[in-house]
């Protein structure tokens, strides 16, 4: 007979203390990531939340939405009362008070008016961009899912698609510049230059010139697409596999072409996974600085990308400011005070909620075409 | 309508209507039917039975070049003539030569898309944009496929919510929605319980006035019950062709007799 008091065992098990310290110590490293980010999102909204948002409806600050970037004064008038004013409501201010004396008076660039052409700029950075690596990136994925053999070369060219996707950023910027600024044909009748190589065409004047797209909003976007390629690519082959084969066997054993097949059988069904990868593309492309620091970004430009255009077309070629950028102007250009961290701050935050807002969506477009296609 | 070419009105009222002759296959370097030779004649359903992996799929995908799909996979020799046309005559189109020869998976599978796009899908693929044309097709097909009373009331609600046995039935009728001569089913009834795949049996039988079907199956009583000729296959050989009746009564290879009897397989 076998003592019961042997059988159940009393006392600490073996391992009992290491066991809780192991439990500690990795849940310390978790709560102290976690401390971590919410200490850095407490900054951002504590000291960004005045710049945009307000006390009175609509609880908004849509000037600092909807304003044009502008060098902020700050002065004291001789009641010794003090001001800021942004450029343009300074000179108002002089103009308002012809003779005032004005004490203390000190300029912070980009600090004053509102944040709207950096908005507008990455907003038409990330279209344009979206556009582009949408259209080449599916093209290349249904190329790659439905109509390449399986082949060793195949194989290599779908390694270097991934392999692209570690590069840095900083490199896709630089070969922007190289490749969409300064090397990419141009049809024109004024060749710069510095054209590379310049090819008449023997119509009147016009000839083909390698000289770039010099500065623009067109060589962002091609930088930015260039680097979403490979994410847009390798979700959307993903995606088009995930498509059962019975569909395509079907729609073919029914006298369908391959093409009607794809547009008809393959393409609808996997537009759900398409669209989140390219909603996700979205949030790194509006948040990237180095790709478009030397193709398209601005640190100061004084009208909307849009205004003073001879011809629609014009915007391609027109520089633009950018949300990221003008953070990083910012932060590195101009001197840190009390009067600058409404701009540095608040144009953070819009930025965070930009991100968190598509983020979201994605999140939430996916759960919502997933519940309608299953199959 | 017959889109394969201009055809001799010989070979169109000629009973053979699948002529396979001499026929090897291979994926890659492995041999899958060897000198296979047999005729399927018009409006008869002919079986295909056999142990798994003993080439009658792979035969069956050969009659509408499904097999071209597959990467490696060739005719090592010989040739398919369907309405007397050899289908790998470089002047056939396989995508009208798939419109004459249509196919119903093992798998039934519908596209998620509403009944009636489904079984419009074959004709709306030809370019037909006549909405009665589309109308008339679609409930002529349903109705064929004994699937009319069912449906008629939910035509535009998703085919996926039709339970299995009414989504192979909806399989066949977008089949013969582009009119084929010939109709190729892959083990239709495997997923099917046995109510649904009476229904599908009796299909095949009245559809046959019609239509010619080859119909490969691991079910033994399914060939005995639906088919007038059927073929024994063993790995990759073609053991013997004959009358249903007569096979599986009297089988004239030993072979035959063990699995038709349960005996391997």
């Amino acid at each position: 007979m076998i003592d019961p008091e042997i059988l159940i065992r009393k006392g600490m098990p073996r391992g009992y203390f290491k066991d809780i310290f192991v439990r500690l110590a990795l849940g310390s490293v978790t709560y102290l990531i976690l401390i971590i980010a919410l200490l850095l999102f407490a900054r951002i909204i504590i000291d960004g939340a005045p710049a945009i948002f307000s006390t009175k409806f609509p609880f908004v600050d849509i000037e600092f939405l909807t304003a044009k970037n502008e060098t902020l004064h700050v002065f004291d008038d001789a009641e010794g009362t003090r001001h800021q004013l942004p450029a343009s409501k300074y000179n108002e201010y002089l103009d308002a008070h012809p003779g005032a004396t004005i004490y203390n008076e000190k300029t912070f660039s980009y600090s004053g008016g509102g944040i709207a052409g950096p908005i507008a700029g990455t907003a038409l950075l990330t279209l344009g961009a979206i556009i582009l690596a949408l259209f080449f990136g599916v093209s290349a994925a249904i190329y790659l899912a439905e109509y390449a053999k399986q082949s060793p070369f195949i194989h290599a060219v779908r390694l270097a698609i991934l392999n692209l996707a570690g590069i840095p950023s900083i490199v896709f910027g630089l070969f922007g510049f190289s490749v969409f600024v300064l090397a990419v044909p141009v049809i024109t009748n004024t060749p710069s230059d510095r054209s590379l190589l310049v090819i008449p065409l023997l119509i009147n004047d016009f000839a083909l010139s390698f000289q770039g797209w010099n500065s623009s909003l067109m060589a962002g976007c091609a930088t930015l697409a260039c680097m979403i390629l490979p994410v847009i690519i390798t979700a959307s082959e993903e995606s088009l596999r995930a498509v059962p084969q019975g569909f395509r066997d079907a729609s073919l054993a029914m006298g369908a072409t391959r093409w009607q097949t794809i547009r008809k059988c393959v393409l609808p069904y996997s537009m759900p996974g398409i669209l989140t990868s390219s909603l996700l593309a979205i949030t790194r492309v509006a948040g990237e600085t180095a790709p478009i620091m030397f193709t398209a970004a601005v640190a100061a430009k004084d009208d909307f990308p849009w205004e003073g255009l001879s011809n629609p077309f014009d915007i391609l070629s027109s520089q633009v400011q950018a949300l990221p950028y003008h953070i990083y102007t910012l932060a590195a250009r101009i001197p840190n005070s009390e009067f600058t961290q409404r701009a540095q701050y608040g144009s953070v935050l819009v930025f965070l909620i930009l991100v968190a807002v598509l983020s979201f969506g994605s999140m939430l477009l996916r759960a919502k075409l997933r519940a309608k296609l299953k199959w | 309508m017959n889109d394969l070419q201009e055809i001799p009105t010989a070979s169109k009222t000629s009973t053979t209507s699948v002529d396979i002759r001499n026929v090897s296959f291979n994926y890659g370097n492995t041999q899958a039917l060897k000198d296979i030779t047999l005729d399927v004649r018009r409006n008869e359903v002919t079986a295909f039975i056999g142990p798994s992996g003993c080439g009658k799929s792979t035969l069956l995908r050969c009659i509408n070049r499904m097999n071209d799909e597959i990467v490696g996979t060739r005719i090592t020799h010989g040739e398919i003539v369907v309405d007397g046309i050899n289908i790998h005559d470089p002047s056939v189109d396989v995508v009208k030569l798939r419109r004459d020869v249509g196919m119903v998976f093992q798998k039934s599978n519908p596209f998620p898309s509403s009944i009636y796009e489904n079984v419009a899908y074959g004709l709306r693929m030809r370019g037909e944009r006549d909405k009665a044309v589309l109308d008339q097709s679609v409930h002529e097909s349903l109705q064929a496929a004994a699937l009319w009373d069912e449906v008629k009331d939910r035509l535009n609600e998703s085919a996926l919510g039709l339970s299995g046995g009414q989504q192979q039935r909806l399989c066949i009728a977008r089949t013969i929605a582009v009119k084929p001569t010939v109709v190729l089913m892959d083990e239709p009834c495997s997923a099917l319980d046995p109510i649904a795949t009476a229904k599908v049996e009796d299909l095949i039988w009245t559809l046959k006035n019609d239509y010619t079907f080859i119909i490969v199956t691991h079910n033994m009583q399914q060939a005995a019950r639906v088919s007038d000729k059927t073929a024994f296959f063993y790995m990759g050989g073609l053991i013997e062709f004959g009358e249903t009746k007569r096979m599986f009564s009297s089988p004239s290879v030993k072979k035959t007799e063990e699995y038709i009897t349960g005996r391997f397989g």
